[in-house]
């Protein structure tokens, strides 16, 4: 299927959870959904026989700034060999996403980078915690507004 | 046997101090412990496979911090491993020293500038005695820094303790 189909397919059957959808001018096509419906969409989209998308190659946390963080989801069918992008935005106030682990296995370590990384709280995780930074980090290093601590553990880390 | 066979000529009587018997015995066998982190340790490694032998100089790797008289450092730093490393560094008995290696570990490296994750340089939480620059140091350039670690051995006395 075109990116084009699967937008469509999508947009018939869930309407007005898309939010948004670009195949032009881009180097991959995308679509963005509300957060809350992202479950059911991975859902669907590794199970219908038409996308059948069972490979989550990457996720990624995003920063766009004023207040506004997101996640990026790039996915791949390996039986139809197509691929799509999903994205979400969630306010930086009240970070949550739905987490997709039940639906691609992949996401478990790159929700926990996330995570890591952004803060964005992924809700349904089985074992949401810091991945990559010590556990007692305070902060989410990739965030735009990040200022580097001074000590850590009686350690000077700037220069 | 380099440093000995000039001297056995009177009956294999040797006549030296203590300080140069023990020096000599030390820095000929300095047991090093493995402690590659990053990208330095795949020069260490190759330092010490047989194209650049390290053997030769009495060195060779223990996994264990207890037998070991010399921690070559060999990698970026992270905060995170930098508790590890002072825990290691404690459990070594003394007379121990510290080769830092590359520029992750002397300075910070290329995350000097923006490496919030790094810390910049090993001796901000041990001492070091002989640092090696480069990125990575050539294997060359490592084995110069062991002479020159032997060649502090070699002027220690036991009437001084050795810095902390």
């Amino acid at each position: 299927m075109t990116p084009q189909e699967i937008i469509e397919t999508l947009r018939s059957r869930f309407g007005d959870a898309i939010l948004e959808a670009k195949t032009e001018g881009v180097i991959d096509p995308f679509v963005k959904v509300s957060p809350l419906s992202l479950k059911e969409i991975s859902h669907f989209l590794r199970d219908d026989e038409k996308t059948l998308f069972d490979v989550l190659m990457c996720l990624s946390g995003m920063d766009y700034t004023g207040g506004k963080l997101g996640v990026v989801y790039h996915l791949h069918s390996t039986s139809l060999d197509h691929k799509i992008v999903l994205k979400t935005e969630v306010t930086a106030e009240s970070p949550h996403a739905a987490s997709v682990e039940s639906v691609w296995k992949t996401a478990n370590w790159h929700e926990r980078e996330a995570f890591d990384l952004f803060g964005i709280v992924f809700d349904g995780h089985p074992d949401l915690r810091r991945i990559l930074l010590p556990d007692d980090w305070e902060g989410h290093p990739l965030r735009k507004d990040y200022a580097v601590p001074e000590f850590y553990n009686g350690m000077k880390v700037p220069y | 046997m380099g440093l000995l066979d000039q001297k056995f000529e009177n009956g294999n009587v040797l006549i030296t101090s203590m300080d140069g018997l023990l020096n000599w015995a030390r820095l000929s066998s300095i047991w090093g412990m493995q402690f590659g982190l990053a990208c330095c340790a795949i020069e260490m490694m190759a330092t010490g496979a047989s194209h650049y032998d390290l053997d030769r100089f009495g060195t060779f790797f223990r996994g264990t911090p207890r037998q070991s008289d010399v921690m070559i450092v060999a990698g970026t730093v992270t905060l995170k491993m930098a508790s590890r490393i002072k825990t290691l560094y404690d459990q070594m008995s003394e007379p121990r020293y510290v080769i830092s290696m590359g520029s992750c570990s002397n300075c910070g490296g290329p995350y000097w500038e923006h490496g919030y994750h790094v810390l910049k340089g090993v001796d901000r939480i041990i001492p070091v005695d002989v640092y090696v620059p480069g990125c990575p140091p050539r294997p060359e350039a490592l084995m110069e820094g062991l002479l020159k670690l032997q060649e502090k051995i070699r002027h220690e006395s036991l009437a001084k303790k050795p810095a902390a």
